[in-house]
């Protein structure tokens, strides 16, 4: 990618960010919850009318529309996330303590996708057609079926209740803890990818330097080995980046089961709470940090593939 | 030395070449001409035991020196490909990785037949492409397949396909995707291969001219089966046959020498 | 001949019957569950086992979870077929005029696209059905406005493939009204891709409502809709775990039958694609 690409995305980012926070904005102006009654409900006051009235006037929140954007958005150039209502903690703070424990757990799962689904995905294609790969392609389609709340129950019930492997309420902390969120995650995920790593393999087989290798003698081992399998990871890199991002936001389910305290769960919380400033926030973040790992992704793809970099 | 008898190829147990027969000595240079679809490219795909997807050969002898090729092992095969028979194809280039530079995949194949350093199987590529006239070998090794024009990488192929000077040569349609000025120049090319190391070349075309032109013997197919046979004055000259005719008044201005 | 297609193809054959027989089930449910209320049960009979008088066993309330999950499926076959029809129509209708008429129309709307591609969906369904509040049309408005983009850009690129063909603009020279333009052309042209869209889209959708209802911001108590169930199931998993088995499989099965339907279905009307 060009400097000039770069900066032209660097740029979309931005406007997207701007949409998102307009409509998470505007969202939250038209719902009908009251973000002043959720605050006193959540210290234990019951406040009355008048005390709500002036609280309202104080935090600006009988400004007009567009008034309360700008403001607000300045804010949050600044930083300021706004302070969260239900914990009662600025809202950056809270994101940031909790945006670890999430990467930890995405970072694992990816990690045991890619070993659950890479192999499996290359033996399918390699066999393809053979019993092995109906086989994997049956218990991926079974795979992408299971509802990934449901395989983590399963899971809880199978390795902490009937064999006590696990606690069933995991802390951020050890390896034993992130194991199961991360293998639920991974499980529901590698369906989709073994059938994506599939693809790309068969594409690659099919290519023309394949043949052109053969005939030349090389070995099929080599060939499969040296050329097919890491030509076919090339596509997967888009697919990856992408599946980083979507898991950052794809995890709240799978935390609230174990109740991990991640990203997710604090999401989660706070929707349940009315807490509109912390799920502002949370999704703003969120939608900054998936596009800046695609951009990374997609930058990084052009210096993998000699083809995309020495391109006119 | 390389000797077809009666050799039928299916595809899924439908056949798809009958009754072939060919025999060819050593320096010949032997056309198949004829349609796509006559069967032509699975002739030498054949005789290098690289038919694709689900080809067999059901019936026949296919020998080379006397070695009957279809009792072959795989790996004995294998070792066969690159050294005693190499290929070239109709654009060489793509059948290289696309990912992978020129000298790489040149060493990967010598590292294949030969227990050399890969210092050694480099300087080996380098020293092929300049005995192929092909300029500044360096830099042709440091390229990727794409980087370089299509004569350019047909040259590369057929450097890479004569590296240890194979008995015969199998070229599938070597000149179809390239201008015409640049296919005189492969086509002479490797006219020069036969007088320089006594190679035996199967050049597979659908143009009755280029065959003309390079061949000493051009067997013409269609659906699978020989329709015609004969010298290359034979062909041109006496052949009576009306599917030989029609390809060759296909032939633009084969008045004088431009067969090409 | 379109009927042989169909019937000739026993995967789809066999997976519409038992599509047929889920949403027969959800229609006929009280006669499928004898009669038995899924809202009530008596606290006598609470947290029973399996047995022969409750298949599936009781929640905590004493009510029969196979009745319940019998009832289950209106709510979720419903709130599917709701999303996905939504989606199409909103998604078709948007990249069919964007396509067609291009310019600042195609522009705006191929932006508010692109900034939906660019956001995990789970994360902004979630945060607008948290939003407006929870319930199970909050949680199918969520999902349709982060997933219709996919339609939009589907229609919209069919759309410009057979906007430039001779005939097309011959139509639009002889003076053919824009309306016939687009219910003439564009929409049949488009249909078939949106369609197989959409069969292979059910499972997907099911299992995402599912989701959004287990987090607590689909179907409300008392209601039975197996997502809720399932996060009703998991505060007695230990004593009870009948309580999440039936409800995820019912959903784990019904997602299968249409996945299958879904793909035979893409396989009929594109033989390409396998």
């Amino acid at each position: 990618m060009s400097k000039k690409q770069i900066a032209k995305r660097l740029l979309q980012i931005i406007i997207v960010l701007l949409g998102i926070s307009f409509i998470t904005f505007a969202l939250t102006f038209m719902s009908p919850g009251d973000p002043v009654r959720n605050m006193y409900t959540a210290t234990g006051v019951m406040p009355s009318e008048e005390m709500i009235q002036e609280t309202r006037e104080e935090m600006g929140l009988n400004d007009p529309f567009l008034q309360q954007y700008t403001r607000w958005l300045g804010n949050c150039l600044k930083g300021d996330f706004g302070k969260s209502y239900s914990l009662n903690r600025p809202v950056t703070e809270l994101l940031a303590e909790r945006l670890w424990p999430t990467l930890k757990l995405t970072l694992m799962s990816m990690v045991m996708m890619l070993i659950l689904s890479v192999p499996l995905g290359m033996l399918s294609a390699l066999y393809k057609d053979k019993w092995i790969d109906y086989l994997v392609r049956g218990i991926t389609f079974l795979g992408c079926a299971m509802p990934n709340f449901w395989v983590g129950l399963l899971l809880i019930l199978a390795f902490c209740v009937y064999i006590h492997a696990f606690p069933v309420i995991s802390s951020a902390g050890d390896f034993k803890s992130l194991f199961l969120p991360a293998l639920t995650l991974a499980i529901a995920m590698s369906s989709k990818y073994t059938r994506q790593v599939r693809t790309a393999v068969l594409d690659e087989l099919s290519q023309d330097y394949v043949i052109g290798a053969e005939a030349r003698g090389v070995k099929r081992s080599k060939i499969i080995w040296q050329n097919v399998f890491p030509n076919s990871l090339l596509p997967l890199i888009t697919m990856f980046g992408l599946s980083i991002g979507s898991l950052l936001g794809g995890t709240s389910v799978v935390e609230v089961i174990f109740s991990y305290p991640g990203l997710g769960n604090l999401a989660v919380s706070a929707i349940t709470s009315s807490d509109y400033n912390l799920i502002q926030g949370y999704v703003l973040w969120l939608a900054l940090i998936y596009m800046v790992i695609n951009l990374i992704v997609d930058a990084s793809y052009v210096y993998i593939d000699p083809r995309m970099r020495l391109k006119e | 030395m390389l000797e077809l008898k009666d050799v039928t190829i299916s595809y899924k147990n439908v056949p798809t070449v009958q009754h072939f027969n060919m025999s060819m000595k050593q320096g010949q240079i032997i056309s198949l001409v004829g349609e796509s679809g006559s069967g032509k490219t699975t002739v030498i795909r054949a005789i290098l035991g690289l038919l694709p997807g689900g080809g067999k050969v059901t019936a026949g002898q296919i020998t080379l020196e006397g070695e009957d090729l279809l009792a072959y092992n795989s790996e004995k095969w294998r070792k066969l490909r690159g050294t005693d028979i190499s290929m070239i194809f109709q654009d060489s280039g793509a059948m290289m990785n696309p990912t992978k530079k020129i000298g790489s995949v040149f060493t990967e194949y010598i590292l294949t037949h030969e227990k050399i350093s890969k210092k050694e199987a480099w300087n080996k590529g380098i020293m092929m492409l300049e005995r192929m006239r092909l300029p500044a070998a360096d830099n042709i090794m440091n390229s990727y397949p794409f980087q370089l024009s299509g004569g350019m990488r047909q040259r590369v192929g057929i450097a890479m396909g004569m590296t240890y000077q194979p008995k015969l040569l199998l070229a599938d349609e070597p000149t179809s995707a390239l201008d015409v000025t640049t296919q005189a120049q492969i086509v002479r090319q490797m006219m020069q291969l036969r007088d320089d190391y006594n190679t035996s070349i199967i050049v597979v075309t659908h143009n009755l001219g280029v065959a003309a032109y390079m061949s000493d013997y051009i067997i013409v197919m269609k659906k699978g089966i020989i329709e015609d046979q004969g010298t290359r004055a034979y062909i041109l000259k006496e052949s009576q046959n009306e599917y030989t005719r029609k390809l060759l008044d296909a032939v633009p201005s084969l008045g004088g020498e431009r067969y090409v | 001949m379109k009927k042989n297609r169909f019937l000739q193809n026993k995967t789809f054959v066999v997976f519409s019957i038992l599509a047929l027989l889920i949403i027969l089930a959800a229609i006929f449910a009280p006669v499928v569950t004898g009669g038995v209320d899924p809202l009530k049960g008596s606290l006598v009979d609470a947290l029973l086992p399996p047995s022969k008088e409750h298949i599936f066993g009781t929640d905590k309330m004493g009510r029969d979870i196979f009745t319940r999950v019998i009832y289950g499926a209106r709510a979720s076959l419903t709130a599917t077929f709701g999303v996905v029809a939504l989606i199409f129509l909103v998604g078709t209708v948007t990249g069919v005029i964007s396509g067609y008429f291009g310019g600042i129309v195609d522009a705006v709307i191929m932006r508010i696209a692109d900034m939906m591609l660019a956001f995990p969906g789970l994360v902004l369904a979630l945060a607008v059905a948290g939003i407006m509040g929870a319930s199970i049309k909050n949680a199918i408005i969520a999902i349709v406005v982060v997933s219709w983009t996919k339609y939009a850009r589907l229609a919209r690129s069919l759309v410009l493939k057979i906007r430039d063909r001779d005939y097309v603009s011959a139509a639009i020279v002889t003076g053919s009204k824009t309306p016939y333009m687009l219910l003439r052309y564009m929409l049949p042209n488009a249909l078939p891709t949106l369609i197989i869209t959409a069969a292979t889209d059910v499972g997907s959708m099911m299992l995402e409502l599912a989701a959004m209802s287990f987090l607590g911001f689909g179907a409300k108590p008392p209601a039975p809709e197996w997502g809720y169930m399932l996060n009703e199931g998991r505060a007695c998993m230990q004593s009870a775990p009948w309580l999440m088995i039936f409800p995820g499989l019912a959903i784990f099965i019904v997602v299968v039958v249409f996945n299958m339907l879904g793909d035979s279905i893409r396989d009929i009307l594109d033989p390409k694609s396998e």
